[in-house]
């Protein structure tokens, strides 16, 4: 996996909404063409203009939300996991007490869900889905990436986890106990993976390069040294 | 917010559980597969709002005891084949496990 | 028969697909319009799914994240009587005769 792909959540900057003279949004020039309006679009959009006609809901309301995902990104629980591999205090504290460190952190979890770490060793490891919809920790990882909301991975996770973390090129060994945490509710789970070996003497900067989003979910393992 | 109550967890790390099977019309959090399956518990985890209520207009008071429980892939899928030393972790409201032996 | 939604060990071998689709913006704006209902007490999380899973199985099948999540928000402001949905079914025309239709 490229830095690239680690970075790229799926979301633009606010600023990056391309709008015609009419305020009518639409996709960016090059990828989408056509800004056709499918069904549950145009309603979605209707809903929006009659809630803000209404003042149910203030003009630049959603806007602003759309705003505050900026800040949610994959490297928020990169720089988790890099202190926690470089700091056995903070690993202990993020493990056991998970809300309280991840707020200490500066980070904002999401509409009252608790959040849980879970730490990947030699012997175990977690790997997480959300067979009924898409339970996720979004304020640490950004909006969850579209092959987590598959049908696909939301069936094969809980019956072939290891056959899935091969796609993701992890091949683990079968003494390796799998926990598949299927996140279903009130509660959501952060992966520490295990720090990759010849990163002795490194910083928790350098370290955060190498914490894949996708090793924070646990079905493929962060980036080595030598592939960053 | 968290509500007062006087209910202590049924349940402690170690018991052995088994999961209702049950398919309320309402909304629920239980999937399919593990409905009529034992597990272990993990551990009681906490009071949380019951989101069965809370998905129909309710408050989601009173808060419900929460679980870690964890079963065994091969309890689960008759042909798993991966490791017999696999789990399945999911939280789960009091209400829907029963003691088992 | 599980419901739709509950995906869990359902039989496919279809791979993972990993590749990212690029947001559309009224995605963006359906995602935070949930959360603004949220802060406003008009709509929880799990009113949410529920509004998912009582999607038609078919509709279920064949439509995106985000129209299910379209279809939910407009099952449950319809329910609690915030919008109707003959207003809805006005607006949404009206957008899509100004914007025009997937070929």
């Amino acid at each position: 996996m490229s830095k690239g792909e680690f970075y790229d959540t799926g979301w633009r900057p606010n600023d990056d909404v391309h709008r015609d003279e009419d305020g009518r949004p639409h996709d960016h020039p090059g990828v989408q063409e056509d800004a056709v309006l499918g069904v549950r679009a145009s309603r979605a959009l209707a809903m929006h203009e009659l809630l803000v006609e209404k003042g149910v809901i203030n003009d630049g309301e959603v806007d602003e939300a759309i705003s505050r995902w900026s800040e949610r990104v994959p490297s928020n629980g990169a720089t988790l996991v890099a202190k926690a591999w470089s700091d056995p205090e903070f690993r202990t504290r993020l493990l056991e007490h998970p809300k309280e460190t991840v707020v200490e952190s500066g980070f904002v979890p999401e509409h009252n869900a608790d959040i849980i770490v879970l730490e990947n060793t030699s012997q175990v490891q977690h790997m997480v889905v959300c067979t009924l919809c898409s339970c996720y920790p979004t304020a640490l990882l950004g909006p969850p990436p579209d092959w987590y909301k598959s049908f696909s991975y939301r069936s094969r996770a809980v019956t072939e986890p290891r056959k899935v973390m091969s796609e993701f090129g992890l091949e683990l060994e079968h003494d390796v106990e799998v926990r598949v945490v299927d996140s279903n509710s009130e509660l959501r789970f952060l992966v520490i993976p295990r720090r990759p070996e010849g990163t002795e003497g490194w910083s928790e900067a350098q370290l955060a390069t190498l914490v894949t989003r996708d090793s924070m979910i646990g079905v493929a393992a962060p980036l080595t040294p030598g592939r960053v | 917010m968290r509500a007062v109550t006087d209910a202590a967890p049924a349940f402690s790390a170690g018991d052995r559980v088994l999961v209702r099977d049950e398919t309320p019309p309402h909304h629920h959090r239980t999937p399919w597969y593990i409905k009529a399956r034992r597990g272990r518990v993990l551990e009681f985890i906490g009071m949380y709002l019951n989101s069965e209520t809370r998905a129909h207009g309710g408050s989601g008071l009173p808060e419900l005891p929460m679980y870690r429980v964890e079963f065994d892939q091969t309890d689960l899928w008759p042909d798993y084949a991966e490791s017999p030393s696999d789990k399945l972790w999911i939280d789960l409201y009091e209400h829907w496990l029963v003691r088992a032996r | 028969m599980p419901a739709v939604h509950d995906r869990g060990g359902l039989p496919t071998d279809e791979p993972i697909d990993r590749q990212e689709h690029e947001w559309a913006d009224w995605e963006r704006q359906t995602q935070s319009l949930r959360t603004v209902l949220d802060q406003r007490g008009i709509m929880n999380v799990d009113e949410l799914r529920r509004g998912i899973e009582s999607i038609d199985p078919a509709e279920y099948e064949s439509s995106t994240y985000f129209e299910r999540w379209s279809a939910s928000i407009e099952t449950i402001l319809v329910e609690k009587g915030v919008l109707s949905r003959a207003e809805i079914d006005e607006r949404a025309q009206a957008l899509r005769d100004r914007w025009g239709y997937p070929g």
